[in-house]
């Protein structure tokens, strides 16, 4: 079902098991390529001759410290801000996001770190939140609350959270499992690619290798995945390809087999920061 | 932490909750808890008896269903994060509207019925899009309509009729079906107000918008976490807006079944009870920050409120004694909610 539009009109009734199924990526072109993208502000230059790919199965990582464009990129993914300079290509084809729901009608889904869930809602309304399943007719459309706490428990399930109560408020899941939900829903409700805005920061080695597993889940269900890091050892364990951005600028592009972890720490951080990593990687 | 039931699984922190527990997180069973202590108090104060008799029951229901509606309709809104100072005002101009078009006008009663509807869905718009569009704090916002309408119930009212009240409501033509749906009683020993049904309905409708809706899930969401509301694809504005209309709507039922129960309405009619509803929302365990809250607790919240002004006349106490009790009630009453909560709560750890 992969072919299928990328966001299930509203209210539609659910159908199927889920909207994707797992299978090679398709050889031809990649669904997201970027090529020499920028964006001033001004007389800011916040991104400067960014290129990268994403596709169907594969991770894309964007790497890069505080300050160094990330954001920009981010929002210029997801439809916040315009790329002024270089092309984006979506699919093929020349595209420019006018608006956030236009990126999501593109099939590309963001997951901001923090405002991804809503914690004092349960686990199963935070699922379906804006794409409800509904039953009934005129006055008496209603939430199917059946299907829509079948949907959470059964796609959780697929990224391994075995959810006793889709009832409880996701405040109660753990940091590293909200992020599942917000990935999990954006998979359940079509999109190509998810971009994962630093999903690991906040949270602890164990968390952070739940999300990393998750991250494994998506791609391995055929989902573009873009993972927004700062930690290289993060990144490589996840990554097809690597994208390390500074000041603004790209200043490598790596795919796997062409780099080293201990490259990649390198060119990511000075070597003070070394034996920090070293001590993390070893946690 | 609690003992688990079954066991949990290996790398889940889930674990099944007793139900008594997951009641109590509920803060509408605090306020139910309150309510029935207040319902105690004041049997116990009223030596004559009336407060308990069919008829006193009767009285107390009246008055929290006038509260009740409104703080239904407040509820929602401050769920969704907002909250409306103009609410109390607002029952007071849709009432005298509605008592000029039949008096001063001449209009049918049921031809005015539908201006007074239009007035009111227009100033919850207005309301609500200066506050989405300016993003200025609610708050403000509605404080400064208050004050329009506030100035407005006087001055306007002055002019048209010259006093300070617009009298006469039942003399207009229609008024006899208006009563009827409006301002009638059940004629045996309970003398119950059609407005305790009224009240049913809107606490029936509201829970089924809440819990049972698209609608309601957004309402929650926005309320909660605005901007995940937004990356989820929920209209947060269209949300926001339409919970200013409702609440202005539920002003204007309120302001019509005042209008046609006492004939006539005064300028200042509604005054001041904005703050009312707001408390009778948060005794109901409304979030002031938005993103909990349900109707059935705003409904229990007004009718403590209910209760205790007229218990306070029952006892033979001062009226104004019950702010008093208001603001005591208020504040422990959100701390009950916390603690019954926190203690729930502390079972998930």
């Amino acid at each position: 079902m992969s072919d299928q539009g990328p966001a299930q009109p509203a209210g539609e009734p659910l159908r199927g098991s889920a909207p994707r199924s797992a299978g090679p990526a398709p050889a031809k072109d990649m669904y997201l390529r970027l090529e020499d993208v920028g964006k001033t502000f001004g007389s800011v230059v916040a991104l400067d001759g960014v290129s990268m790919d994403v596709n169907h199965g594969r991770v894309t990582c964007v790497l890069g410290d505080n300050g160094a464009g990330k954001s920009t990129l981010i929002k210029i993914l997801s439809g916040v801000h315009q790329n002024d300079s270089g092309t984006m290509y979506v699919a093929g084809r020349p595209t420019v996001f006018g608006s956030p729901k236009d990126a999501r009608d593109h099939g590309i889904a963001t997951v901001f770190q923090d405002l991804a869930t809503i914690p004092l809602m349960s686990v199963w309304r935070n699922f379906v939140l804006g794409r409800e399943p509904v039953k009934g007719w005129g006055p008496f459309r209603r939430l199917d609350l059946r299907a829509g706490q079948a949907i959470a428990k059964r796609e959780l399930m697929m990224f391994g959270i075995d959810l006793r109560d889709p009832d409880q408020p996701i405040g109660t899941l753990s940091g590293g499992e909200r992020q599942a939900v917000a990935i999990a829903r954006a998979v359940y409700f079509g999109a190509e690619v998810v971009i994962l805005d630093e999903p690991t920061s906040a949270l602890g080695v164990k968390q952070s290798g739940k999300v990393l597993k998750f991250v494994r889940d998506a791609r391995d269900r055929g989902i573009g995945v873009v993972l927004i890091t700062h930690n290289p050892h993060h990144a490589y364990m996840v990554g097809d390809e690597f994208v390390l951005l500074k000041r603004g600028k790209m200043t490598n592009r790596w795919l796997k087999e062409e780099v080293a972890l201990d490259e990649l720490v390198a060119a990511m951080a000075g070597g003070a920061e070394l034996a920090d990593l070293a001590h993390e990687l070893g946690g | 932490m609690s003992a688990p039931t079954a066991p949990a699984p290996a790398d889940e922190r889930l674990r099944p909750q007793p139900l008594w527990r997951k009641a109590l997180v509920r803060p509408s069973v605090g306020a139910a808890i309150a309510a029935l202590v207040v319902f105690t108090f004041f049997a116990a104060v009223d030596d004559s008896g009336t407060f308990t008799s069919p008829n006193g029951i009767a009285s107390w229901l009246a008055v929290s269903a006038s509260y009740g509606i409104m703080a239904c309709a407040v509820s929602l809104l401050m769920i969704s994060g907002e909250v409306d100072l103009s609410s109390g005002v607002m029952t007071g101009s849709t009432g005298l509207l509605l008592g000029m078009m039949v008096t001063e006008v001449g209009l049918n009663f049921w031809l005015a019925l539908p201006v007074v509807v239009l007035f009111a869905v227009l100033i919850g718009f207005t309301n609500g899009m200066l506050v989405t569009w300016t993003r200025l704090p609610s708050f403000i916002v509605t404080l400064a309509s208050m004050f329009v309408l506030m100035g407005l119930n006087s001055g306007v009212t002055q002019l048209v009729t010259g006093q300070v009240r617009v009298g006469g409501i039942d003399q207009a033509s229609g008024y006899g079906l208006a009563q009827w749906v409006f301002g009638s009683r059940l004629d045996s020993e309970w003398a119950l107000t059609v407005a305790v049904g009224w009240w049913v309905l809107v606490i029936v409708a509201g829970t089924w918008v809440l819990q049972r809706t698209r609608q309601g899930n957004w309402i929650y969401a926005v309320g909660g976490e605005k901007n995940a509301a937004r990356n989820s694809g929920v209209p947060v504005r269209r949300t926001k807006v339409s919970m200013f209309i409702v609440v202005s709507l539920a002003a204007a039922l309120v302001g019509t079944i005042n209008a046609v129960e006492l004939t006539s309405v005064s300028a200042g009619q509604g005054t001041g009870y904005e703050f009312y509803y707001i408390i009778a929302a948060v005794v109901g365990g409304t979030l002031m920050t938005g993103g909990a809250g349900s109707v059935i607790g705003a409904s229990l919240g007004a009718l403590i409120l209910g209760m205790t002004t007229l218990g306070i006349q029952y006892a033979g106490w001062d009226s104004t004694w019950r702010f008093t009790f208001f603001g005591l009630i208020l504040f422990w009453a959100v701390m009950l909610n916390i603690w019954v909560r926190d203690r729930a709560e502390r079972g998930r750890r």
